[in-house]
């Protein structure tokens, strides 16, 4: 592929496991920082902690709900929770709770979803989470965050647990491509331009950051100078650079790992509404999948480079 | 505040906190009545004799907590709050008004002094195992006690808390149900049965007793039996009766959602005097 980009994008950590080991080593910096699971520690790589501090690791049975309640509490009373299953479980069931003990109160929980959107493959759509992100930012004081590889993971997880306040961050099962190098630096509520361009521009989170880097190399071999913003974190919406890549390259592309209707794209053309109305194409999902392997899945339900490569050129012939 | 021991102090407090509970809710012509006044000698109780708590000092870390997981009975609440302190008495009859501190349920952003924001039934018992939980691993004597309403543990989330607290021996965890037999729609035995009762917490791992929640010498005595019980959480099913201490209130499921209009406060203000 005649790359333009410096990416190499080999296979590094699961997102899941970046989160599951800087949660140990938290655990070492700091006493307060307590775990809750529900029965997935193996799955949630919450386990690490768990070895480690099995004092501070409240394993909570499948129940959910309980699970964030009783984090609620710890946090009330002090201690930084993280409580953690699949997003699918722990959003879903644990949504009352999370609104009405955590949201409304701004209690100091943070709530870590994994095998996130339909990368979690075989176990299929009931296991499946699609609507995460949607849940998770009809939340008020709630921040989301849903990084896209290990480098990131490690700095969401650690801002989390430094900030007073609800978070939310969301994490796949499968090995996540490498984009940043170690040390790389994030802020929060602020994208990050992986690649610049001036015809478009391929917003991504998650596990599709990295297509769209893919993308962006297959648009410079058509001519097309693509832009990548990486939104690590969905909310507060980096509205800023949103507004700056529609004004300067006049049609964008959003691409998730989510429900399109609900998702980073819902939100993305909310933001350009108010700011800078430019096209918008959407890649996600619109439907619940089925049994396959991770890398089928993302193939057949279209979250690949070359679906956005062919949302890019749409949104540029919508170009005025 | 004064605290004190002496159960005719603690009846002479209830009846003055019943008074508030009318007033307030004949002036905010809205909220819950019976459920408010089915609670009053436990609250009373705990308040005044015995959790450690300072209202001069309301998040000193080593403190007891009160969590009232039916939050609709924010009436008895607010007033035993106001009366010892921690809020303004005179301000009571503001309850359910734009901007009043006393919203319609326990918000702690308007009272910070809360432990909890509730009103969605069948989450604080979990909540409370939680601040437990933190107590524990702190080494440090505060304990929790939360108080659930009889129709509110028809909720699942009860019972997954249930079968966690007596697993985890979280002993430091008091659950009182108020079980005034009533709730929205009628009696809880017309609308979902909870018998038996007592022999569902001890199957779940709870220390079980059985009081009326109405005799201050057995809730002291009750309370005490909790904080001295070891390797298993307690839970207090306090046999109440919805309406308490106003005649004409007393039993009837209408009190749950609906407050006495002027001359009913005045009837039932006559009757607490």
């Amino acid at each position: 592929m005649p790359a333009n980009t410096k990416y190499e994008l080999k296979l590094g950590a699961a997102t899941r496991e970046a989160f599951g080991k800087t949660l140990a080593e938290l655990g070492r910096e700091n006493p307060n920082i307590v775990v809750g699971d529900a029965d997935l520690t193996k799955s949630t790589m919450t386990t690490f902690f768990a070895k480690e501090f099995p004092d501070r690791l409240f394993e909570c049975g499948i129940a959910e709900a309980n699970m964030v309640a009783i984090g609620a509490g710890l946090a009330m009373a002090g201690k930084i929770p993280f409580v953690s299953s699949f997003s699918a479980f722990v959003m879903t069931k644990g949504f009352e709770q999370l609104r009405c003990l955590v949201a409304y109160p701004n209690v100091n929980l943070k709530v870590v979803g994994t095998h996130s959107g339909i990368s979690i493959g075989e176990d299929g759509p009931s296991q499946m989470s699609m609507e995460d992100l949607a849940l998770a930012c009809a939340l008020p004081n709630f921040t989301v965050l849903c990084p896209a590889d290990e480098v990131s993971t490690k700095w969401a997880v650690r801002w989390a647990a430094a900030h007073h306040g609800p978070v939310f961050i969301r994490t796949g099962r499968p090995q996540a491509p490498a984009i940043y190098e170690a040390g790389a630096q994030f802020e929060i509520g602020k994208a990050v331009e992986l690649v610049a361009g001036t015809d478009v521009t391929l917003v991504a989170t998650g596990l599709l950051t990295a297509e769209a880097i893919k993308a962006s190399d297959l648009l410079a071999a058509e001519g097309v100078s693509a832009r990548v913003l990486d939104i690590h974190t969905i909310k507060p919406l980096d509205e800023e650079a949103l507004a700056r890549a529609a004004r300067e390259t006049g049609a964008l592309v959003v691409a998730e790992e989510h429900l399109v209707d609900s998702g980073l794209g819902a939100r993305v053309a909310q933001a350009l509404a108010r700011t800078v109305p430019a096209p918008v194409e959407f890649v996600g999902l619109t439907k619940f999948a089925e049994s396959g392997s991770p890398d089928q899945l993302l193939d057949v339900y279209g979250l690949r480079a070359p679906n956005l490569v062919e949302a890019g050129r749409k949104a540029l012939a919508r170009k005025k | 505040m004064r605290k004190t021991s002496n159960p005719l102090d603690l009846a002479a407090l209830s009846r003055q906190i019943r008074r508030h509970i009318i007033s307030m809710t004949g002036a905010a012509k809205s909220g819950h009545p019976g459920g408010s006044l089915s609670a009053v000698e436990v609250l009373v109780t705990l308040y005044w004799d015995v959790l450690r708590h300072d209202p001069a000092n309301p998040k000193w870390p080593q403190r007891d907590r009160f969590i009232l997981s039916k939050g609709h009975a924010a009436p008895v609440l607010y007033a035993v709050m106001a009366e010892c302190g921690y809020t303004p008495v005179e301000e009571l009859n503001s309850l359910r008004k734009l901007g009043s501190i006393y919203q319609g349920h326990p918000d702690i952003r308007y009272i910070p002094a809360l432990e909890a924001s509730t009103g969605s039934l069948g989450e604080g018992l979990s909540l409370a195992l939680g601040m437990a939980l933190a107590a524990r691993l702190d080494e440090s004597p505060s304990r929790t006690y939360v108080m659930l309403g009889d129709g509110e543990i028809q909720e699942g989330q009860i019972w997954e808390a249930a079968m966690f607290g007596a697993f985890n021996k979280v002993d430091n965890v008091c659950a009182i149900v108020d079980y005034n037999k009533l709730q929205l729609d009628g009696a809880v035995k017309d609308i979902l049965e909870l018998e038996p009762l007592a022999a569902k917490w001890r199957a779940f791992g709870w220390h079980t007793l059985e009081i009326d929640g109405h005799d201050i010498p057995a809730i002291q005595a009750a309370l005490a039996e909790a904080a001295a019980t070891k390797g298993k959480p307690t839970c207090v099913i306090a046999h109440t009766i919805k309406g308490k201490g106003v005649s004409f209130m007393e039993g009837d499921p209408r009190w749950h959602g609906v407050t006495p209009n002027p001359q009913e406060v005045e009837l039932a203000l006559k009757e607490l005097a």
